[in-house]
């Protein structure tokens, strides 16, 4: 017989002991069959969804949920590379502007059957505009998680010193108080208007009933006499000084609001949380929030954009009832009261709206008010890419480079190439 | 038979450099030949779909290009970073190289060490500290300025103060490493050449001008290429920094084209963006290398 080294025979034993210690844990798993669903969340969303995994995984035993949490600022990139890459989690957040984009590449699962079989999701529990965001060509792709609109954020405190003990109704009113604050010397400006934000204009158009793209969303409607009417009243903060041009002027948003340098600002429920912290505790009672104006005030509260956040789920997903599960866990009217209070995310279920007593109290109840009239933005893929345009010539036209007919027949022709791609596959449908 | 000694001498060496040719045409020539070639298609999002929606273009990407006004904003702030933070780094690499192959200095490892660190730390680190270091409230340098009763400003937020602050922060991270090429270019330098300068009366001046810089010109244009072609990729500072915001201010051609490519998947403009910055740089070097010709044969 063949002299065996011993340090062979230890090899060999060790070796086949893993091997043994790796085909048992193999066959324990595949016994309880532990399902893991990937679910992907941004930002704050993401760090505070994980306390609502145990609640889930308690009634779903052999499920676990797997949270990954990406930066907002990393968020689009990585959805993308991870679509290339055929890495799809199950479920994830998405903002809804972002929906469209992903229903191009045919990579959400529509939603239509779940919601027809579910008790617990239906359309009635949510605000409608915010719904119809999820919404493209008639197919459900996303549910709503949580819901963002912009609305008047304004200083109570200066507005009652000049006469006025509530907020301006119309643009028309916005632009008088704000002439009658520096008249009178309470503020340097009346309005912020930060130059790299579309939103403020974008929704001056659509109240003025532009449908932003024309044609199928296949040509800029920038140009058309509803957007340039609207457009015409954001121009009137600018020329008449009531809105500071520089971006520099106003360094610190919170800085100049509390300084007297501007009172009204439109903005995101992200901020009452920020003037809630940054805002000194003498003057929380002298700001507040309210619906924007509109252009008559019979039609107040004027539009204003559907924002927020909402649900997928991948087609490429193995698990896709245990995500609709999943979703459906996140729904629950006192999960989303839960949230709400972790996060200051507001609630996308009416019923959270109501328990929290949300509706009533301010400085949320202008958010009530306000998300019953929104609209989305047009939902073809290249909408952000548009928006960037649009914020690129507003700037040309607030600082009266160009006259703002001459720059929107510009920005129409920049967007129609960008949209020559889409006219294309059109017309090979 | 003359063909088997022949597929026999060149048997070993090929087989010897096969993993890494493979690896080299796998990861490099592959990928950059399909990169140019999608720089002639309109390759987008609608592509990454369905590779059937993308279509030749021919020179369209590039005419684009050269009529978008992001990237001749990006051009302008690249060669800013470029014009301005190449000169400062060699600069002040030069200048610490000489402060420390100097004789009077002592401790000089442990200054060579403390100045080659930033290089060696991974940037993102970096960038973190400096974005407090620039705080415009709390931050080191306006705190500074005030002592001296200038008033700060918010570096990284003002469009006009952003690009200096990150080329502040580039020269600070990456002049270590040309100065340990400067000290090693300056220890090449035979003593001879101080002494008979010395004995000829020569002051200290007159060395540097005549001996050292001229002795150093083969080190200097090779430091130059390689820092111009690092600072023309500018990339990572602006993207942990400032996103390329303020107002574009801080927007490199690297950084529009990762935008371009991964944020919105226009990946036939963005190898077009990329094919253009290598044009850049292929001329840049061509001309550095003319230079470097004439330098050496003086």
């Amino acid at each position: 017989m063949r002299n065996i080294h011993p340090w062979k025979l230890v090899c060999t034993l060790v070796l086949s002991f893993i091997l043994m210690q790796m085909s048992t844990s193999c066959r324990k798993s595949s016994s309880t069959k532990v399902i893991t669903l990937d679910f992907w969340a941004f930002g704050a969303e993401g760090d505070n969804v994980r306390k609502f995994v145990t609640g889930f995984e308690a009634e779903n035993p052999g499920v676990r949920v797997l949270v990954q949490n990406i930066p907002w600022t990393a968020a689009h990139e990585k959805l993308l590379t991870a679509y290339a890459g055929n890495s799809m989690p199950d479920i994830c957040q998405l903002g809804n502007t972002w929906i469209p984009e992903f229903v191009a590449l045919n990579a959400l699962e529509g939603l239509d059957r779940s919601i027809d079989s579910s008790n617990m999701i239906s359309s009635e529990s949510y605000f409608p505009g915010i719904w119809e965001t999820n919404r493209i060509e008639g197919n459900l792709y996303g549910i709503p998680w949580y819901v963002d609109t912009r609305v008047l954020f304004y200083r109570s405190d200066l507005l009652r010193k000049i006469g006025w003990d509530s907020p301006p109704e119309t643009w028309e009113q916005m632009l008088e108080i704000s002439k009658r604050l520096i008249e009178s010397g309470y503020t340097k400006y009346g309005v912020f208007l930060p130059l790299n934000e579309w939103v403020v204009p974008t929704v001056l158009g659509m109240q003025q009933g532009s449908a932003i793209l024309k044609d199928d969303a296949c040509y800029g409607a920038f140009s058309d006499e509803s957007f340039l009417r609207g457009l015409e009243i954001y121009q009137h903060f600018f020329q008449d000084g009531l809105a500071p041009k520089g971006m520099t002027e106003v360094n610190n948003v919170y800085q100049g609001f509390q300084e007297n340098t501007f009172a009204l600002y439109i903005s995101g429920p992200w901020n009452i949380g920020e003037m809630m912290s940054r805002l000194p505790a003498q003057m929380q009672d002298a700001w507040d929030t309210a619906p924007l104006p509109a252009l008559r005030s019979e039609d107040y509260p004027g539009l204003s954009l559907a924002g927020g956040s909402s649900l997928v789920i991948f087609r490429s997903s193995q698990h896709k009832d245990l995500s609709w599960r999943w979703i459906e866990y996140l729904s629950r009217p006192d999960v989303q009261s839960e949230f709400y209070s972790q996060t200051g995310d507001l609630p996308a279920r009416l019923e959270s709206w109501a328990a929290l007593g949300l509706s009533e109290k301010k400085p949320t109840a202008a958010f009530y008010h306000q998300l019953e009239s929104v609209k989305n933005t047009p939902q073809v893929p290249e909408w952000e890419q548009i928006a960037m345009k649009l914020q690129q010539y507003l700037e040309y036209v607030v600082f009266e480079k160009w006259t703002s007919e001459k720059a929107m027949e510009l920005l129409d022709q920049d967007v129609n190439k960008i949209l020559e791609k889409r006219r294309w596959l059109k017309s090979r449908d | 038979m003359k063909g088997k000694r022949l597929f026999k001498v060149w048997m070993s060496p090929a087989l010897f450099l096969a993993p890494a040719l493979l690896l080299i045409a796998v990861f490099f020539f592959i990928p950059v030949v399909v990169s140019f070639l999608m720089s002639f298609t309109d390759f987008d999002i609608y592509s990454l779909a369905d590779s059937s929606n993308a279509r030749f273009v021919g020179l369209e990407n590039y005419k684009n290009l050269l009529s978008d006004p992001l990237f001749w904003k990006a051009m302008h702030n690249t060669l800013y970073f470029v014009f301005i933070g190449v000169p400062l780094s060699l600069f002040v690499s030069l200048g610490t190289a000489l402060l420390l192959n100097s004789k009077l200095i002592r401790f000089m490892s442990l200054f060579r060490l403390a100045y080659f660190l930033p290089v060696v730390t991974t940037l993102v680190a970096v960038a973190v500290v400096w974005r407090y270091i620039y705080h415009p409230s709390f931050g080191l340098v306006n705190y500074l300025l005030s002592l001296i009763g200038v008033s700060g400003v918010d570096w990284l937020g003002n469009p006009n103060w952003a690009m200096p602050a990150l080329i502040l922060m580039a020269v600070w991270k990456n002049f270590g490493y040309n100065m340990i090429i400067f000290i090693a270019g300056l220890q090449n330098i035979p003593p001879e050449l101080y002494e008979s300068a010395q004995i000829d009366g020569a002051g200290r001046w007159q060395e540097l001008l005549h001996i050292t810089i001229p002795m150093l010109m083969p080190t200097t244009i090779f430091v130059s290429i390689i820092t111009i072609i690092g600072y023309f990729q500018l990339f990572a500072e602006p993207y942990v920094m400032t996103q390329g915001g303020p107002m574009n201010a801080t927007l490199s051609i690297v950084l529009l084209m990762y935008q371009e490519g991964f944020r919105w998947w226009r990946m036939g403009y963005s190898a077009a963006l990329a094919f253009v910055l290598f044009l850049i740089l292929f001329a840049a070097t061509l001309i550095q290398l003319h230079l470097q010709k004439r330098f050496s044969t003086v």
